[in-house]
Formats: C-alpha cells, structure tokens, sequence
C-alpha cells in the first residue's frame, strides 16, 4: 500500500511544482505575462513533468523487477536442502513464501520457510524505503532544476508540447509493443516445448493426450501431442457455425438493404445486433444446457446415437452468434456498392432479386468474402461456447453427432488449475496459442486486405 | 451478366418469332417467383435470426425466476450458553470455533419430538442448509447479546428441498432414485401446513459470496470483482486509447511506421481474446511476478484486449470533428496540440465516451482471457480491494454453469439476468450519450 501512498505524493508534489513554476515565471517577468514567451501555465505544467516523469518513470521499472530481483535473492539464502529437490520444490516454496508474506498462512509452515518469509519481508521494506527515497529526492531535484530553467526567454510551451506529443506517440506504439509481446511470450514458451516433443509430432500427430506420467512408474500417461484432431474438430465446429451463420447473415443483410423499408429496417437491424453483445459464456450455458440435450433427444428419437457434448450444438450456438458478424459486415459492403448500378440494372427491366444476384453479390463478393473471413476467424477463436458446449475427448472424426475438441478448449483445459509452469503440458498451450494467433493473424490480413482494397474500388 | 437472359432471347427468336415484349411476358410469371422466393429467403432468414435471439432470451429468464425466491424454513433457535460460550466472558474466539449446527439441530428437532433414531435425525437436519449455521453464528458475533436468548429465525432449506418446493423434483419418482425420501416429504409437509416453510425473496443470492451449497450461493463477490476489474480497465485504457488515437488522427506523419501501427491496431482487434490471456500469464505473471487471480491483473489483460476498439471509436470521433474548428483555432494562433486540446478534444469527447462505454461493455461479459490468469479460483470472501483474488460476473456463471447440482442451473441464469442488466444498462447509456451530444455539422 505504501506504493500507492507514494505515487499520490508525487502527484501532490507536481501539482505544487505546476504552481511554483506559474509563481516563478511571474516573478521572473516581473508580473508582466507579456514579456514571457509562453502564457504562466505552461512554465507550472513544465516544471510539473519534470517533477513527475522521472520520479514516476523510476517507480514503474523498480516495482517491474523488484519481485524477480527479491526472490532471487530469498532463493539464494533458501537451505541446501530445499534447493536440492529440484526447482519444481523451490517454485512451491517460493509461492508458500509469498502466501505468508501477503498474510495467507495456512497450517503450520516450516521454521526454514517461516525464516525466509522474514527476510523477504526484510528485503521489501528496504527496496521499498530506497525507492521511496530515490523517488522522492528525484522529484525534488529535478523540480529545482526546471525552477531554475525558468527565464522570460525560455520556450516553455515548446517543450511541454514536445513531451506531450512524444507520451502520445508512446501510446500508439503500445498497439505495436502488444503484438510484439504476444508474438514473444507465446513464441518462447513454444519453443522450449518443441525443444520437449518434436515439431512434426505436435504438427502431425494424429493422437492428442496431454496426460503425462508425473512418476516415471504410471501407466497410460505417456502424453503425446498430436495436434490434427484438434485442428479437424476447430474446423468442424467452425464449418458447421459458417453453415448457419452465412446464410442467414447475408440474407438478413441483403433483407434489410435491398427490401426492408425504413421502420423495418430500424427495429430489425438493433434486434439482430444485439446477438452480438451478449458475452459468450451466455452462448455457452444455452448452447450446453439447452441446445444440445435438444440436439440428442431429437437424435434419439430418429435413432442416431447422439453425443451429450456433440459438435453440432457447439457449431449450431457458434453460428447464431457469427450471425450479426457477418451481416453487418455485408450490409456495409452492399450499402457501398454504387447506386447507379441499381439503377442501371433496373433500368433494363431486371427485377430486384436479379440486380441483387447478377450486380450486387458479384460488385460487392470481394468484401462479402472477407467478411465471411474474419467472421471465420472470429469462429476459431471463439473460446467459452466450445469450452462449456465441446467435449475433451479429441477424437478424429467428421461426423457432427461426435463430441470433438478445439484448440482454444485444449489451451483453456491445459492452463486452468494449478500445475507447474515449465511442464510440457502447459507448454503445449502456449504452442497451441502460437498456432491459433498465427492462424487467425493470416485469416485477418488477408480479410482486412480484401475489404481495403474493395472499399478503395469504389471510393 | 446477363448471358442467360441473352441466350434465352437468342435461341428462342428464330424458331419463335414472336414480339420482344411476349417473350419478356412469358417469362415474368417465373421471374416474379423466383423474386417472391427470394424476398422470403430474406424475411426467413431475419426470422430466424430474431427466433434464435428469443429463444435465448426465453430459456434464460423462464430458468431465472424462481432463483430470485428461496425456500426457506422458521426455526426457532434457543441459543444455549451452555454450548456456545460455557463460561461467559464473549470472547470472540471462542464464539467464532462454537457448533452452531448442533443449535439448529435443537431447533428442528423440537419441531418433530417424535424423532429418535439418529439416522433420522440426520435426514431432518439434513432439510436444512448448512447455510442457517452460518447465518446464525453471524447474528450471534454482531450481537452477543442473544446468547441466552430463543431466536425465531427464517433459515434456508437445502437446496434439495428448495427443488421440490419449485417444483423441478418429481415426488413420484420411485424413493431409492430420490433424493427426498418418503420420511422427509412427510415432514416437509407438515412444516408447510404449520406455515413454517415457504418461498421467500432470496437475499443472500445478491448479498453473499460463491458457495458450494447452492442455497446460499450469492452473486455479490462476482459483481464486486467485476466492478474493480471494470473500473481499473476504464483508468487505464481510456486515456491511452484517446492519447493513441489524438496522436494517429491529428500528429502521425504519413510514413511506414504509421502504416505498420495502424494495421497493427486493426489486426489487435480481431485477434481471439484468449491470446490475450495467454501474453497476460506470460508476461504479467509468470514474467513480473505479478499475482493471480487479482482484478488488477485482469484489467491489464482487458485493457489489452479493448484499447484497439476504443483506438478505433476515438478516431472516428475526431474524424467527424470538421476540419473548419481545427482550421479556425490555427487561425488565432493556437499552437497545433492547443487547437487539439482546447477545440477538437471537447467535441469529440462524446462520441469517445460512447466508443469507451461500449467497450467497457465488451470487457464485462469477457471471460476467456481471465480464464488464463487464474481468475477461476473458487473465492468465498468478497474481494476488498484490486489486489485481493475475485472471480467476475461471468467467471461466476461458467463456474456455476459447471456445477452438477439441479438448483446451480436457476441461480446460473439469475446471474445471467444480471449480467444481461448490466450489459443493457451500459448499452443504454451509450446510446443516450449519442442522441444527446451527436451533432450534425
């Protein structure tokens, strides 16, 4: 909490710098603004970033690596025996340290852990009172040296405005840095899973079975990672929501562009994106608890042997939710499509379903198309719905009766509960991850590639 | 692209020589079918959709409402201070590890004297939730005073009891499939016509935390760590997305970088948001140590994932801002950012705030992402602050929706209810926004 404590007092701080820098540009000029290059405000709110940046700037970078660095140092003075018990061991016991350090005891811990839990606490308070310090007197120094840049002459607002302009490209970069930051984090973690199982097993196994052996004595754990049944369910799935989604999509579409009159098209349009707003893990519960014992009763009754968790209810609940996805995004496309070539189809006597068959869809089928592509995408990623409406078994089948698996199910089944990080296990999920981000990051370049250079067609 | 339209006329001419406005006449009954047929593909398609939309709807709510009444069961509870604090002095430690249950056991023992088999004493406690313990020992550590007292209390039934009472047990299915047996149907009913047991408004499910018991299972953890979660994601993507956006929209020179940062941010939103989740475990947590389960970790990620959308609504904003403000700002001699910020900025603000609070929106029904950084925990305690494990609202649905028990499936769509609220709540204050700050230039 001290930390808070601190970044409230040097915002107090600025905000008295923002009115010492106005102060001493008035008693630099004399009481005559006119004589100043900048209006009073800019020298306080110079004076103000000088005393805040630095100081905040310093705060954010030690916090960022005081964890590692203390930790490190706690592990280092842990006993010999606990270091020797692998760093599986060390990893429980540095987590039971920090559970004790944030007040979280459970039973009666080990003297040798209750000891480092001390020195942890030690090494915290001295990092955060050199931080405080460091902080503190940074603001200060820095304040009066901005304080004593002060004269009538100096281009405060320049300056202010070069700062204020440079945090906003900052900004804009973070869009870059969290590209770069997924591309590494799940980059990395893949690689030291390749480094475990071979990339053309995880790229061509056809047999997916993440349960490794945690004593080396288990049976039927072997663990293999054969990422084709995954990758063959996502598509299933997929295809099955595209098969509902595209159809009724663009048809709404074409609907509410081309025939629905104003008042329709004013009650239909909201009615239909609102399927768009509902959070998925809402999609999920229906789709598992009303959708698919639906589906299997209705299996029975024909005779087919229906899964309780098949593809077909996952697929069918996916596809409602693509719906408006797909139509809003075709309705755009059509509403661009020129209206002189309505007109002209019109004019040599073609009825409206001709001129939406023969102009419309052909004019406007780049931009359909890539809608339809990052609706497709948007399928593939699609995590809750298959997660509570799929199965876990990662079959190899193209039958939509059978329960199937997905690469997002598998990612979330493989992270979720308390395992250990650097298992091959949970390493597999980043690898997945790499290969769901790639996948859809190619399905949206090109779509967004499309529907550019469309737009440009008729601009 | 109108070939078969041509080689229709063009073989048909010579063998048939008949006017060009006879043959577009024979041809018109087919042609206005088939526009018939495809103006109903149209309309059926819509239907569907909206079919689907109230499909939805309709099994959700008709599942929700009964969870918002609870069965509940008036006990009267002499609070012996012989068990609970034999020698007098209140201390809290000692009320706090006391057995409550054996007082509500007392107290619907008394009801049924005629009980004496243990087995069956068991089966009659067992109508009654281990949540009356809990509410008991808390009335008992506000007020100690009652100690000595008899309380006359309505305590929550079992869930099992709250079933039958709702009507989605079966009483004449056959008692070894049952979970009620014979005995404790008799009794149940004897409590009804004593007027000891009926369905009342469900308090606890928005006051408590999450339970195993679903009969005191409560939204209020979830709808807390949500609104931290919520909160801190505002604070931190709102400013970067509008900075972003002023930056890109009114600043960027026309070069590659611009280029690479602006696809960058179009792909960023259609990237899947369990990728997200993924860079928040590697880099948040497993990188800077940050703990699981928080809300703060959890707006770090949400940010992530909205600040691209909220990007994208902020410069359509200032895009709508027309060039004549900037142009007469720059005229009187303000500075480029001076015209940024003391003209444009405050026109578009509007439309920002709208983009923000749809997003917002979009943050609150996520739940993959959090998925990833442990926010599925199992959390009782009702998150006291952003540093403190909370699940969200929708975490809270999967957890329940996952839960076997018969009564989770009521409370799981009560919840969604909830959620669904908020989320309209918010969409509706969106549109407000624009209705009444849109200008049209």
């Amino acid at each position: 909490m001290s930390i808070i404590t601190l970044v409230v007092a040097l915002l107090l701080m600025s905000s008295v710098a923002y009115y010492a820098g106005q102060k001493r540009s008035l008693i630099v000029s004399r009481g005559r603004v006119r004589d100043l290059h900048s209006l009073p405000g800019y020298y306080g709110l110079y004076v103000a970033l000088w005393c805040g940046l630095p100081a905040l700037f310093v705060v954010g970078a030690w916090l960022a690596f005081e964890v590692d660095i203390i930790t490190k140092l706690v592990v280092a003075g842990l006993p010999e025996i606990i270091i020797r018990q692998g760093p599986e061991r060390v990893t429980l016991v540095v987590n039971e340290i920090q559970n004790i350090v944030s007040g979280r005891v459970y039973g009666e811990p080990d003297p040798a852990i209750l000891s480092a839990a001390a020195h942890y606490r030690q090494l915290q308070a001295t990092s955060h009172g050199t931080l405080i310090v460091l902080a503190v007197s940074m603001a200060v120094t820095a304040s009066a040296y901005a304080l004593s840049r002060i004269k009538p002459r100096h281009r405060a607002r320049n300056a202010v405005e070069s700062t204020v302009k440079a945090m906003l490209l900052l900004s804009s970069t973070l869009a870059v840095l969290t590209t770069i930051g997924i591309v590494l984090s799940v980059l990395f973690e893949s690689i030291r899973f390749f480094q475990v199982v071979p990339v053309t097993d995880f790229l061509f196994g056809l047999e997916w079975s993440p349960q490794t052996a945690i004593r080396a004595e288990q049976v039927g754990s072997s663990g293999a990672f054969g990422s084709v049944p995954l990758y063959a369910g996502t598509w299933l799935i997929t295809l099955i929501a595209m098969l509902v989604a595209v159809p009724i999509g663009l048809m709404s579409a074409i609907y509410l562009s081309e025939y629905a009159n104003a008042e329709f098209r004013a009650v239909a349009k909201p009615l239909l994106e609102i399927l768009a707003g509902i959070p998925t893990v809402v999609y999920g519960f229906f789709a598992a608890l009303t959708v698919a014992p639906f589906i299997r009763d209705l299996g029975t009754q024909l005779g087919l042997s229906v899964a309780s968790e098949s593809a077909l209810a996952a697929g069918l609940v996916m596809g409602i939710m693509i719906i408006p996805f797909v139509s809003s995004l075709s309705d755009d496309v059509i509403n661009a499509v020129p209206q002189a070539m309505r007109d002209g189809a019109y004019g040599m006597g073609a009825t409206r379903s001709e001129t939406v068959r023969r102009v419309i869809i052909p004019a406007a089928l780049p931009g359909i198309v890539g809608s339809i592509l990052l609706a497709v995408s948007r399928a593939i990623g699609e995590t809750m719905i298959v997660v509570m409406a799929a199965g876990l078994a990662a079959n190899l089948t193209a039958n939509p009766l059978e329960a199937v698996t997905t690469v997002t199910v598998q990612i979330v089944t493989l992270l979720v509960g308390d395992q250990e990080f650097d298992s091959p296990k949970t390493l597999a999920a980043f690898a997945l991850g790499l290969a769901l981000f790639l996948f859809t990051l190619v399905l949206n370049v090109i779509a967004l590639y499309i529907v550019r250079k469309y737009r440009e067609q008729y601009e | 692209m109108n070939n078969r339209l041509g080689a229709q006329s063009g073989n048909t001419a010579p063998r048939n020589p008949r006017m060009p406005i006879e043959i577009i006449q024979a041809g018109l009954r087919k042609r206005h079918a088939a526009e018939f047929r495809f103006r109903l593909y149209g309309l059926v398609a819509i239907t569907l959709g909206l079919l689907s939309l109230g499909t939805l709807f309709f099994t959700i709510f008709s599942q929700a409402y009964t969870a918002f009444e609870q069965t509940q069961i008036k006990l009267d509870l002499f609070v012996d201070a012989q068990l609970l604090d034999p020698d007098g002095r209140q201390d809290p430690e000692i009320l706090l590890s006391a057995d409550y249950g054996a007082i509500v056991k007392a107290g619907i023992g008394k009801l049924f004297p005629e009980v004496e088999s243990r087995r069956d004493q068991r089966a009659l406690k067992a109508l009654v939730s281990q949540g009356a313990t809990y509410k008991l020992r808390e009335m008992v550590m506000q007020n100690p005073g009652v100690i000595g007292k008899t309380l006359t209390l309505w305590v929550p039934a079992d869930d099992d009891v709250d079933m039958l009472m709702k009507g989605h047990t079966d009483r004449k299915e056959p008692e070894a499939t049952r979970r009620l047996k014979d005995n404790q149907l008799a009794w149940l009913d004897r409590l009804q016509r004593d007027g000891r047991l009926e369905k009342r408004f469900n308090m606890d499910f928005f006051t408590q935390g999450d339970s195993r018991e679903p009969e005191i299972a409560g939204i209020w953890g979830g709808v807390v760590g949500s609104l931290y979660t919520l909160a801190l994601t505002l604070v931190f993507s709102f400013p970067l997305g509008v900075a972003a956006a002023v930056y890109l929209e009114e600043f960027a020179p026309q070069n590659r970088w611009t280029d690479l940062i602006e696809v960058n941010i179009n792909n960023l939103a259609a990237v899947p948001s369990i990728v997200f989740g993924l860079l928040g475990l590697a880099v948040f947590i497993n990188f800077f140590g940050l703990p699981r389960s928080v809300p703060l970790v959890g707006s770090m990620v949400l940010t992530l994932m909205v600040l691209p959308t909220i990007i994208i609504a902020s410069r359509s904003a200032l895009k709508s801002v027309p060039p004549s403000i900037r142009e007469g700002a720059l005229g009187i001699g303000a500075s480029p950012l001076q015209a940024v910020t003391m003209h444009v900025l405050p026109l578009a603000m509007p439309g920002m705030l709208t983009g923000a609070i749809i997003s917002m929106a979009h943050a609150l029904g996520e739940t993959a992402p959090l998925l990833m950084i442990g926010m599925v925990a199992f959390i009782v305690d009702i998150p006291k602050g952003t540093l403190d494990p909370a699940a969200v609202l929708p975490v809270q649905i999967f957890l329940w929706a996952d839960s076997p028990e018969r009564a989770f499936v009521e409370r799981t769509s009560a919840a969604i209810v909830v959620l669904l609220g908020f989320l309209v709540t918010m969409n509706a204050l969106a549109v407000i926004l624009r209705k009444r700050f849109e200008r049209r230039w």
